[in-house]
C-alpha cells in the first residue's frame, strides 16, 4: 500500500513539471522586447485610471458565506452516504431531519433577501 | 525494471493522454461550432494542416510557444506567473483516478471521487490568483463572477453526487462503476441532469459563461495573459472539459462498462472514451447554441432551483431506495423501476411548480405594464 503512494508522489512531481513546462518553454523560445507601451494595462486603449484593488460590493461575499454553511453541512453528509447501505432505517429518518434543517437554512437565506441580486 | 521507473513511465503516459486528446478535441470543438454557424471551420486550403486540417491545433500550439510573454506593469509578479501553472496542474491531477478499465487506472484510492471533488476547485484558486494579481478591472470583475458562480454550483453538484455514492456505499470510482448494473443516468435521471448542469457551470461552458464573457469583459480573469501563459489557461479549460465529461460518464453512464467488456478488457477505455466524448460533444453543442445568462439568473437557477431540487432528490431517493430494499428488491435492477418512478413524480411536480411560478411572474409583469400605461 505504501508503495502505491510512491506512485502518487511521482505523479504529483511530474504533474508539476508538466504544468510549468509550457510557460518555461515559451520563455526560452519567445522574443523578449518589452516596452512600457506593451506593459500597459489592457483595458480600453486609454491609460487606466483609478484604483483597481478596491473594496467591491458585498453581494458576491454573501453567496460565499451561504456556500460555507452548505459546504460544511454537505461534507457532514458524506460519511452518512457511504454508510447508508449498512445503516438501520432510523438513520434514514435522522438524515431526512438533517436535510430538512439544511433546507430550512436555505429558506431562511432566501426570505432574508440574500439571494436577491441588487 | 525498477518499480520507480515503471511508476514514472505510467505517470508520463497518464499525463501525455490529456495533452494529446486535447489537441484533437480543440479541433473537434472548432469544427462543431463552425458547422453550427454554417462555416467550414479549420480546413486545409493549400496549407500543411493535413487532411481536414487535423494538425491545425498542433501548428497553433507551436506558434503560440514563440509569442512574447508580456507581464503588465501593475501585476503582482509571482502570483501572476504561478496562476497558469496552478490551473494546468489542477486539470492534470484529476487524471490520476479516472478509471479507464477494470485494471487500467492510475490509482484507485478509497476516496476516489472525493479526491476529484477536492482537486477540481484548485482551478478556482488559479482564477482568483490570475484575476486579482493582474491589476486589471475586467480581470477583477471576471474573478468576482467566477467565484460566485463556481462555489455556488459546487453545492448541487456535491448533493447530486451523494446519490450514486449512497447506492454504491463507497467512494472508490472503480466500485462506483461496478455498482452500475444499469447506468445511473437511467435509474436517476434528475440527479444526473442536476450534476450535468452544475458541471457545465463548473467548467464555465456557455449558458454559464460569466467568468470569461468575452463580449462584456474582454476575457475575464485571463485578460492580461499573453503567449503561452494564455495558452496554459486555454489548454487547462479543454482538459477540464474533457475530464469532467469522463467523470460524468464514470458516475452516471456506466464508465468502462459496455458490451463484451468482460471478454475483451481492452474495450474498457474505448467505451469510456466514447461516452466521455459524447458528453463533451453535448458541451460543445451548448457552446454553439446557447445564449449567455446574466450572473443573477445563473445564481438564481442555482440557489432557487437546483439546490432545493437536489435536497428533495436526496431525501426521496433515500426513502424510496430503503423501502424498495425492505420489500425484497435487493439488486439495483430490481429497485430501478421504483427509483425511476420516484424520479418521474418529482420531475412532474417540479415542472408543475415551475409553470405556476412562471404564470405568477407573468401576471406580475402584466400588472406592472398596466400601471405604467395608466400613468
Amino acid at each position: 500500500m505504501l508503495e502505491q503512494y510512491g506512485f502518487v508522489v511521482i505523479f504529483f512531481l511530474l504533474t508539476a513539471v508538466f504544468a510549468v513546462a509550457p510557460v518555461v518553454l515559451a520563455w526560452i523560445l519567445s522574443p523578449k522586447k518589452s516596452s512600457s507601451r506593451k506593459r500597459e494595462t489592457y483595458e480600453s486603449g486609454l491609460r487606466t485610471f483609478g484604483k483597481t484593488w478596491i473594496e467591491f460590493k458585498p453581494q458576491y461575499y454573501l453567496y460565499a458565506l451561504a456556500y460555507v454553511v452548505f459546504g460544511v453541512e454537505s461534507v457532514l453528509l458524506l460519511p452518512w452516504a457511504i454508510a447508508y447501505v449498512f445503516l438501520p432505517f432510523y438513520a434514514v429518518v435522522e438524515a431526512t431531519l438533517f436535510l430538512l434543517l439544511l433546507g430550512f437554512g436555505l429558506v431562511y437565506v432566501w426570505k432574508k433577501g440574500w439571494l436577491h441580486w441588487m | 525494471m525498477p518499480i520507480y521507473l515503471r511508476y514514472a513511465l505510467n505517470s508520463l503516459i497518464l499525463l501525455a493522454t490529456p495533452f494529446v486528446s486535447v489537441l484533437i478535441l480543440i479541433w473537434v470543438a472548432r469544427k462543431v461550432i463552425a458547422r453550427m454557424q454554417d462555416r467550414l471551420g479549420p480546413n486545409n486550403s493549400g496549407t500543411w494542416a493535413g487532411p481536414y486540417a487535423l494538425f491545425q491545433t498542433l501548428a497553433d500550439a507551436i506558434k503560440i510557444l514563440t509569442k512574447e510573454l508580456i507581464i503588465p506593469e501593475g501585476a503582482d509578479l509571482w502570483v501572476f506567473l504561478a496562476a497558469p501553472a496552478v490551473v494546468l496542474g489542477s486539470a492534470l491531477l484529476v487524471w490520476l483516478v479516472i478509471p479507464f478499465g477494470p485494471t487500467l487506472q492510475g490509482m484507485d484510492p478509497d476516496i476516489g471521487i472525493f479526491y476529484v471533488v477536492v482537486i477540481t476547485p484548485f482551478a478556482l484558486f488559479a482564477m482568483i490568483m490570475a484575476g486579482w494579481s493582474s491589476r486589471n478591472k475586467y480581470a477583477a470583475l471576471g474573478t468576482f463572477r467566477a467565484v460566485a458562480q463556481i462555489i455556488s454550483y459546487e453545492i448541487p453538484q456535491f448533493l447530486s453526487l451523494l446519490i450514486p455514492i449512497m447506492l454504491t456505499g463507497s467512494l472508490s470510482l472503480q466500485h462506483l462503476v461496478l455498482a452500475q448494473q444499469l447506468p445511473f443516468a437511467l435509474v436517476l435521471p434528475i440527479p444526473a441532469l442536476i450534476y450535468f448542469l452544475a458541471m457545465t457551470a463548473e467548467v464555465g461552458r456557455l449558458p454559464f459563461e460569466q467568468a470569461e464573457a468575452d463580449a462584456e469583459i474582454v476575457a475575464g480573469y485571463f485578460t492580461e495573459y499573453s503567449g503561452m501563459m494564455f495558452g496554459s489557461f486555454y489548454l487547462a479549460e479543454f482538459i477540464n472539459n474533457f475530464s469532467v465529461s469522463l467523470i460524468f460518464a464514470t458516475l452516471f453512464l456506466g464508465g468502462w462498462r459496455g458490451p463484451w467488456v468482460m471478454e475483451v478488457p481492452l474495450l474498457g477505455p474505448v467505451w469510456l472514451l466514447l461516452k466521455g466524448f459524447l458528453v463533451f460533444l453535448v458541451l460543445m453543442l451548448f457552446w454553439g447554441a446557447m445564449p449567455r445568462l446574466r450572473i443573477d439568473q445563473i445564481l438564481n437557477i442555482n440557489w432557487k432551483f437546483l439546490t432545493p431540487l437536489a435536497l428533495v432528490m436526496l431525501i426521496v431517493v433515500a426513502w424510496v431506495n430503503r423501502l424498495a430494499f425492505d420489500q425484497g428488491a435487493t439488486t439495483l435492477v430490481a429497485r430501478a423501476p421504483w427509483l425511476f418512478a420516484a424520479n418521474l413524480v418529482v420531475g412532474l411536480v417540479t415542472i408543475g411548480l415551475l409553470k405556476l411560478s412562471s404564470q405568477r411572474a407573468q401576471r406580475r409583469r402584466d400588472a406592472q405594464s398596466f400601471e405604467l400605461l395608466r400613468e
